[in-house]
């Protein structure tokens, strides 16, 4: 075959698969595209939030608790600040510190969870038995004790809360890493004498992706519910900084007087986690037909 | 020795080997603090003696291994230490802190558990024997919002239905809607029990007071816990039904409900069981967040505050007894998939 | 217990007929046919062996004449007309009246299909009772005696043990005594033998034939293996993609099949390649001694000699230690003691202190080729790999060679772009020859290459070794389980059992007697394709 016929192939090929992408979102049921148009809504406002919103992030009014109109849309906080506003800004730090967790959350996850189920032996022993310690602690009476001690920066709470997802991360890849690395195409690989860099890149990875993916979609919105959970108990995102999780918190008496307001930002959580639930939902359907969730 | 017994002591053993290991982690929570502790917790104003006396009563000035088993033997005798909240001549154990607390979160975690189990496991069940079926998948729709709402969400809801008993009528909202439609609203809502949004108790409080106050945060955790749990009952079942000796027992003529009964049930015992156990150990964490919405004096909501004022052995306390009750149900689920393993309860 | 058909059970008399069935599957997300239109007749006391390779929709045909569907799949069309009752048009609570009490049903593996909460007797006796045929006493006492009549060790407590306490012999027995239990009018038997080792099957074959002759009950037998279906069956029917290629009685089914496909199948045991002594030594495996983690020996002092440019076959049931052999040649599992020396260097125990050199000389082909490639990886990548790795190939001259590999496992380059999953078995397995061919090995393990294949598709492959081995003389460990195999492609034989070698010499020297005691048991188990082998056999052994 000569150069150009093998970049056919490989176009052909990969046409192949965005045809069969597409035909399995023509397919997708309602929910998946409401989940899949949700999750766009929310990137598009995450990244344009400077300019889509009205005010100032911290920008203080005279008047605190004011009620919706003209001026305020969803009215002001308990400090005077613009509510919708603050709505825009959170959008952004609470989707982007969650992303970024889960993003760290993965990388350690991953690497160690397939080196672990390649190699077996002392190496995963070791790990395994730490995993099992970290995950008998409930992860958020974990990070509770860790905030303690290390105070609620937007770092340390990253840090953090991405070390503890991790374990289940490590826990899911090391069990599909095994199943992967127990095959024969591996063992052919390790005869041949191929490093372990080409075997995780090339024999086990591609070959988890799908599960991998959808924990990918199931671990961001756990972790974006854990920060939105800290932040709401008080000892996560710090003010001033916008976030949904506090704003709930610091307009909560208002629910006392009837007022919707403070649901907003709880509401604003619930459709994103539920719009990424049920992207994954469908996600698992279609590339594994029948797999249910564990 | 007989093989149930013998992976039952296993698992015991790993078991106090856990607790031993998150025990030295929780210790070494104070070892592990900033150097300028003491003067961020007593303020500013802290002369070079209090601060001094401060790092003796929490006792940075000895080995930590020493000061390890000191901490453990005063736990195992009751004795948690001071709460970093007393003050000279005013000592405030963390036991006596914690005591009353601890009753009203595990009379929440138990009312809760009481309605969420059977609640879950029937639905689940359900669920699995209709699969693919409308209910499964309206079920399927409903559990997978509940479980990506977050907790406070789910508490602030039901308090604003509650609430909106009485406001209702009253606001601008009601008026732009048509009047039958206001009139109707207002009659569904006033169906609502008003169940109190203050989980406000004490340890005067009577039983039945006490079970009528915690109803919003009982049914808060509910509605998380069985949409969680009812899903991994589904998978559990449906793994299970999915055997060929439940396509053999098909074979041989038997009927649905004997098939579930005696050849599907006595099997399913070890999933299910690790399902619930999962789950009652997730109601924990559930437990701080809506002890802190409804503001129920729980050890959850007391954690929070000690982690608020970073006082140490108030969040030792919480977090070692949080932890020894996971480890504990973990356990106990490990223990029940043991004993009704037919390999191990027959051996070869 | 009596017997509950109404009609009379005298031979002869239509038991079941089935009609124009039609079966559909559901994968890829639509359904597609399985089963079109097969017509099927069976008399009372009959046997019918049902026989094709995979995706025959032998199995699926099976299950319908119990009125059932695999879950995935469904009935779309026909009629199954059981003593005439139709089990499509009757409603689910009538077929269960049937099913279990006049239809019964032997699945494959009898390890799953016993729900290992209960216990064998209770499981034995569940339909009697349910269907409310006999009393708990009576049916357990019926079943001690089925027990019996099944040749199965200690029939009055056997019965009182749980299903992982029993062997996968004496459980394919015990399911036989279940689907008995009720003294059924037609017994479905699903390949029951297919999963034991072949000392195990004569035992079981001998039990279920007596058994169903003592009752004369009518069955169909599902297989694909042809000497087995000779044994058991009245009448044979010939299954392809699900149509009917022929059917007629096993003796004249053997001797003149009429079907040009049929006579295919019937001819594949006939390969034999003429043995070659030899006269230089490639590997020596000497006093070689191997255990997983310190558990029992899987190998006891193995020595083993592979002449260079011949193949020598390992012959072995299931824990001979075959497979366990192979570990320890490539180096995956470091034996105890003993050595092993190639091309006259001792060989480096361990995988890891072996160099590139050494890897590249000996080559693996594996029982599945489905494991054995990697689903994400194309034919040009899975062969162009070792190219690079081993020899640096790259650009053209890469490029060529691939087209020489492709052209050696006689396949097109139109495959090169194509995924394992877009290949066929046969296609698959060719893929890794060529693959283990790109490293210019000395010596290849073929461990177990054609068991997963279909015949047709197995004597291909062997013929491809065969001449593979010829032009480019490297050595063959052929590791399997199967005698027809190692008579197509053995220069030696090693037979070994439980971890050693039992004998080993010229394929002439160990097929001819006198063998050694479990060699002989071991040839004399493999069924041949006459219908009078087993009984035969049976009364040789009984001498």
């Amino acid at each position: 075959m000569t150069r150009s016929e093998s970049v056919a192939a490989v176009q052909r090929l990969r046409r192949s698969r965005a045809t069969r992408a597409k035909t399995a979102l023509k397919k997708a049921p309602f929910s998946a595209w409401f989940g899949i148009v949700v999750i766009l809504g929310y990137v598009f406002v995450a990244v344009f939030a400077h300019w889509i919103a009205p005010y100032g992030e911290t920008q203080v009014f005279s008047e605190a608790f004011a009620p919706w109109s003209q001026e305020f849309k969803l009215g002001t906080d308990q400090l005077g600040r613009d509510m919708l506003t603050r709505l825009i800004y959170g959008a952004r730090n609470t989707i982007a510190i969650a992303v970024a967790t889960t993003l760290l959350s993965f990388a350690v996850g991953v690497s160690l969870g397939l080196l672990a189920a390649l190699y077996r032996g002392w190496l995963d022993q070791i790990l395994s038995r730490a995993v099992d310690v970290l995950m008998s602690i409930p992860s958020l009476i974990f990070a509770l004790v860790l905030l303690t001690i290390f105070g609620s920066s937007i770092t340390s709470l990253i840090v953090i809360i991405a070390l503890l997802d991790s374990t289940r991360v490590f826990r899911l890849s090391r069990a599909v890493g095994l199943n992967v690395a127990v095959m024969e195409y591996v063992e052919v690989a390790r005869l041949r004498g191929e490093g372990p860099k080409w075997i995780i890149a090339k024999e086990i990875l591609p070959n988890v992706m799908p599960p991998l993916v959808a924990e990918f979609g199931l671990r961001f919105c756990f972790v974006f519910l854990t920060v939105a959970a800290l932040s709401f108990l008080g000892v996560g995102i710090q003010p001033p900084t916008a976030d949904w999780g506090s704003m709930v918190r610091e307009n909560a008496t208002l629910i006392t007087y009837g007022d919707v307001t403070p649901l907003l930002p709880a509401g604003a959580i619930a459709l994103l986690t539920v719009s990424v639930n049920f992207v994954v939902d469908w996600f698992l359907q279609a590339t594994s037909g029948l797999r249910d969730e564990k | 020795m007989n093989p149930v017994a013998r992976t039952v002591l296993q698992r015991l053993g790993l078991g106090l080997v856990t607790l031993f290991i998150v025990s030295i982690i929780i210790f070494s929570a104070i070892a592990m603090l900033p150097g300028d502790f003491a003067k961020a917790t007593l303020g500013q104003s802290a002369t070079p003696e209090t601060v001094a006396a401060f790092q003796r009563e929490i006792g940075i000035d000895r080995p930590p291994v020493e000061r390890y088993f000191v901490w453990v033997a005063q736990m195992l005798h009751g004795d948690f230490g001071s709460s970093f909240a007393s003050r000279t001549g005013y000592r405030r154990t963390v036991a006596e802190i914690i005591a009353p607390r601890l009753y009203n979160t595990m009379f929440l975690a138990a009312v809760t558990a009481l309605i969420a189990v059977p609640l879950a496991l029937g639905l689940g069940i359900l669920a699995a024997l209709y699969r693919n079926g409308w209910f499964d998948r309206l079920v399927n729709v409903a559990t997978l919002t509940t479980i990506s709402f977050p907790e406070f969400f789910v508490a602030y809801m039901l308090a604003y239905l509650v609430i909106s008993r009485d406001t209702f009528i009253g606001s601008d909202f009601a008026q732009t809607l048509p009047h039958w439609l206001t009139v109707s609203l207002n009659w569904a809502l006033n169906a609502v029990p008003k169940f109190p949004t203050l989980s406000n108790v004490n340890d005067q409080t009577p039983f039945w007071e006490h079970l009528w106050k915690v109803a919003l945060p009982a049914i808060t955790l509910t509605l998380v816990i069985v949409a969680h749990m009812m899903r991994m009952t589904r998978a559990a079942i449906i793994n299970m039904l999915a055997s060929p000796y439940i396509d053999m027992a098909r074979l041989k003529g038997m009927s649905p409900m004997v098939i579930v009964l005696r050849h599907a049930l006595p099997n399913a015992w070890a999933p299910i069981v690790t399902v619930v156990a999962f789950n009652l150990a997730y109601l924990i964490v559930g437990v701080v967040v809506v002890e802190v919405v409804f503001v129920y004096p729980g050890i959850g909501q007391l954690m929070v505050d000690a982690v608020k004022s970073r006082d140490v052995p108030v969040v030792q306390a919480c977090a070692l007894i949080f932890a020894a009750t996971y480890i504990l149900l973990n356990l106990l689920a490990d223990i029940i998939s043991i004993a009704t393993n037919p390999r191990l309860l027959h051996p070869r | 217990m009596k017997s509950s058909g109404p009609g009379p059970r005298e031979k002869g008399k239509d038991l079941l007929q089935i009609r124009n069935l039609h079966v559909e599957g559901f994968s890829d997300e639509r359904w597609h046919p399985i089963v079109h239109g097969v017509d099927l007749t069976l008399k009372r006391g009959q046997v019918l062996g049902l026989i094709g390779e995979s995706g025959a929709g032998k199995s699926t045909i099976g299950l319908a004449a119990m009125g059932y569907a695999k879950p995935g799949c469904r009935i779309t069309q026909g009629s199954v007309l059981f003593d005439g009752i139709d089990l499509l048009a009757v409603s689910e609570k009538g077929r269960r009246r049937l099913r279990g009490s006049r239809i019964a049903y032997v699945a494959q593996s009898a390890a799953a299909s016993f729900n290992p909460a209960h216990r064998l007797l209770e499981q034995t006796v569940e339909t009697a009772v349910a269907h409310g045929l006999a009393g708990r006493e009576e049916a357990n006492r019926s079943a001690v005696d089925l027990y019996r009549r099944l040749q199965l060790p200690e029939p009055e407590t056997i019965g009182f043990r749980y299903p992982h306490q029993v062997s996968g012999g004496q459980l394919q027995r015990a399911m036989t005594a279940m689907a008995m239990a009720c003294r059924p009018d037609l017994i479905i038997f699903d390949e029951p033998t297919t999963a034991l080792d072949v000392t195990t099957q004569v035992e079981v074959l001998a039990s279920i034939r007596n058994i169903v002759e003592e009752f004369s009950t009518a069955a169909i037998y599902v297989t694909h293996d042809l000497a087995v279906v000779a044994q058991m069956a009245d009448r044979i029917m010939v299954l392809r993609h699900g149509r009917t290629v022929e059917e007629a009685d096993t003796r004249q089914m053997l001797a003149s099949p009429s079907q040009e496909y049929t006579k295919t199948l019937w001819a594949v045991r006939k390969l034999a390649k003429p043995e070659v002594p030899a006269d230089d030594y490639l590997l020596t495996i000497d006093n070689v001694t191997a255990a997983y983690a310190g558990k029992v020996k899987v190998l006891q002092d193995v020595s083993i000699k592979v002449p260079r440019g011949r193949t020598v076959a390992v012959v072995g049931e299931s824990g001979s230690g075959k497979s366990t052999l192979a570990r320890v040649v490539t180096g995956l599992l470091p034996p105890i003691s003993g050595s092993i020396s190639f091309a006259g260097q001792l060989l480096p125990t361990s995988l890891k202190t072996r160099p590139k050199e050494v890897l590249r000389r000996i080559q693996m082909i594996y029982q599945m080729p489905d494991n054995a490639l990697n689903p994400r990886q194309t034919v040009e990548e899975v062969i162009a790999r070792p190219l690079e790795f081993y020899l640096g190939l790259k650009g053209a001259r890469r490029d060529r060679r691939i087209g020489e590999l492709m052209h050696m496992v006689e396949m097109s380059e139109d495959f090169l772009e194509r995924l394992p999953g877009e290949l066929s078995g046969g296609q698959k397995q060719r893929v890794c020859i060529a693959r283990a061919l790109a490293a210019d090995p000395e010596l290849i393990i073929c461990d177990e290459i054609t068991s997963a294949l279909d015949q047709i598709v197995q004597e291909e492959i062997l013929k491809l070794l065969i001449r593979l081995q010829r032009e480019l003389g490297m050595s063959y460990i052929f590791i399997t389980h199967d005698i027809a195999t190692v008579r197509a492609i053995a220069d030696e034989i090693v037979v070994m059992h439980r971890g050693k070698v039992v004998e080993q010499g010229l394929k002439s020297e160990v097929l001819t007697p006198p063998h050694a005691a479990y060699t002989e048991r071991l040839l004399s188990s493999v069924p041949e394709m006459n219908p009078d082998w087993l009984t035969r056999l049976l009364a040789s052994r009984k001498i």
